[in-house]
């Protein structure tokens, strides 16, 4: 059985198609109530986890779990608590979206009473219940069909809802809309997404999965990952002065510290520095007060620089990459990162 | 089998609003009407042995081969192709009740036109005089025998429409499959019949395995008002196995 704290579990999954791994030796678990972001390049193995979860596709080994049930052994009670939106988020073109998601309630074993009102909360949650509901699904805008989709997959109240890709093909007024009603969502569901704007992955979920050649390569909180594979810290400045003089007060505060990069504002002469540590402390305070009071440098702008999720996304695939080639050449199977 | 009947609502609608229902309903109606007016005319000119209501319905295998893969080919190749196969297996529904609800909403419209052709004799019947002609058009026995055998087979070939269908994507491949399987149950075992003895070694292609397979012969059985049982187990067995097929095929490939 899955542990009691956990809505998704999964043990050990691999999905092989002949030779070929999808996904190898997979295992995670999701807490009640979070929100987890899949990432992972094109072919990492998202969307076969993403199925395995949804009882769409059987794993070749290992076990997963959604709300204590064996997505294999008890399929139906598995799928009574799972919600899921596929990536291409497809639709029947000739329905109207109300008539749809009734529909789809039905399937989902709404209590009869219970459709109507049911039907009426996933599209107000989703803002469908305007001039939306009686349009006919062909002819509505992606970013309504993305809706429609999400209010299917919330329909049931499922205690586990799987979003593949929910943002993909939106335009940014409606990825702000989508980030919105992910928000909504969070206090009903534990949710996965995935999702190729890392951006979007930072600003919606508690805490991201990375996947990459069919692995998981890194966990955890945003903090959490950028300690493990972010070991440098930026700063940035913007100073008016000359670049021995700016070298000389930073290597004063730590000699670690090392000008990156630097760029000059043509229209008023001031530089824009990016210096390194690899030291964890916060530097921020010491630098910036000796760059302040050094005569002949003007400083008008400063900030310690947080690494983004594409940097620890890139570090992560990156770490993961060359240790399956290194393992590949050595003749040895690959380590497994963790 | 709880979600059986919101799946087949959901697929009469969805047959009610595909033009291909349409077609294959005005063209088999035609084709239907063609050869009734063609054996009412034999029946008016010459004398028959055979009353006309055998006659047309021994012509059944045209409309049939129209009917049924267009009738089907839709069913579960669009799904697959459009994706909302997926969508549909990640609810508590199993693939027997989709491939199930698919087949009954198929089947339902298939005995509706050819419960539509039963208007042709009424209407014959009616202008030509209930008293002359009535007796002869609406002749009970054969009438009612080759609505059975209609019935009967078309279970089958229905099941088999919605097998082509679970296969593939394309519903052209799909309607194309259908029309050569059902072509091939109804035509193939005469083709081989006809290839003569050489073959009778094996049991199957034996006079006897023959003719227990060979449709035409069911459907003088039919029509003479001879309900076998063995004509019922093979096409009630017969649907039942592609059926369970269709389910396998959906089950591994949604």
């Amino acid at each position: 059985m899955a542990t009691a704290t956990s809505n998704i579990e999964a043990r050990s999954l691999s999905k092989y198609y002949g030779r070929q791994a999808a996904i190898k030796d997979l295992s995670f678990s999701i807490a009640k109530g979070e929100v987890v972001g899949f990432l992972g390049p094109n072919g990492a193995g998202k969307t076969t986890t993403m199925r395995i979860l949804a009882g769409l596709l059987p794993a070749t080994s290992g076990e997963a779990y959604v709300a204590g049930h064996s997505v294999a052994r008890d399929p139906s009670a598995a799928k009574r608590n799972i919600g899921y939106m596929p990536e291409q988020n497809p639709l029947p073109e000739d329905m109207r979206v109300a008539e749809y998601l009734r529909f789809r309630a039905r399937l989902k074993e709404v209590p009869r009473r219970e459709i109507r009102r049911r039907v009426g909360e996933a599209m107000e949650l989703c803002d469908l219940h305007r001039k939306a509901a009686r349009k006919i699904i062909g002819a509505l805008s992606k970013g309504f069909r993305q809706r429609v989709g999400i209010a299917d997959a919330i329909l049931g109240h499922p205690d586990v809802t799987i979003l593949d890709e929910p943002t993909i093909g939106l335009d940014p007024h409606q990825i702000i809309l989508m980030r919105k009603l992910i928000d909504r969502l969070r206090e009903r569901t534990t949710m996965i997404l995935s999702s190729h704007i890392l951006a979007e992955v930072e600003m919606s979920c508690d805490r991201v999965l990375i996947l990459s050649h069919g692995r998981l390569v890194a966990e955890g909180t945003h903090t959490a990952l950028r300690d493990e594979f972010i070991r440098n810290t930026r700063y940035r400045a913007e100073i008016f002065g000359g670049e021995s003089e700016v070298r000389a007060e930073i290597e004063a505060v730590s000699p670690d510290l090392q000008i990156v990069s630097r760029r000059t504002d043509p229209a008023d002469g001031f530089v824009t520095f990016e210096m390194e540590t690899p030291a964890r402390e916060n530097l921020s305070e010491p630098l910036l007060a000796r760059l302040h009071a050094a005569p002949g440098l003007r400083v008008r702008a400063f900030e310690r620089m947080n690494p983004r999720l594409e940097d620890i996304f890139l570090a992560a695939t990156q770490r993961s990459w060359e240790i399956e080639t290194e393992g590949d050449t050595n003749g040895h199977p690959p380590a497994r990162i963790r | 089998m709880k979600h059986l009947p919101t799946l087949f609502r959901h697929e009469l609608r969805v047959l009610l609003v595909a033009p291909s229902t349409y077609v294959a309903g005005v063209l088999a109606l035609f084709i239907m009407g063609f050869f009734y007016y063609y054996v009412v005319i034999e029946t008016a000119v010459r004398e028959q042995e055979t009353p006309p209501a055998e006659l047309f319905f021994s012509t059944f295998w045209i409309p049939v081969l129209l009917i049924v893969p267009m009738l089907t080919m839709k069913s579960i190749a669009e799904e697959r192709r459009l994706g909302t196969l997926q969508t549909l297996m990640t609810t508590p529904v199993t693939a027997a009740e989709v491939v199930l609800s698919k087949f009954l909403a198929a089947y339902t419209f298939y005995i509706l036109l050819w419960a539509c052709a039963g208007a042709y004799p009424l209407i014959a019947a009616t202008v030509l005089g209930r008293e002359t002609a009535g007796q002869v058009l609406l002749e009970p026995g054969s009438l009612l025998g080759g609505y059975a055998f209609v019935c009967l087979t078309g279970t089958l070939f229905v099941a088999v429409g919605i097998f082509s269908s679970s296969l593939t994507r394309s519903q052209l491949v799909a309607g194309m499959l259908s029309f050569s399987v059902i072509f091939l149950l109804i035509v193939g075992v005469l083709a081989v019949k006809a290839v003569g003895s050489n073959i009778e070694a094996l049991p199957l292609l034996s006079d006897d395995g023959l003719g227990y397979i060979q449709i035409f012969e069911h459907f003088e059985d039919f029509t003479r008002g001879v309900i076998d049982t063995r004509p019922v187990v093979y096409y009630l067995s017969g649907t039942l196995l592609v059926l369970g097929l269709s389910t396998l095929v959906v089950e591994s490939r949604a």
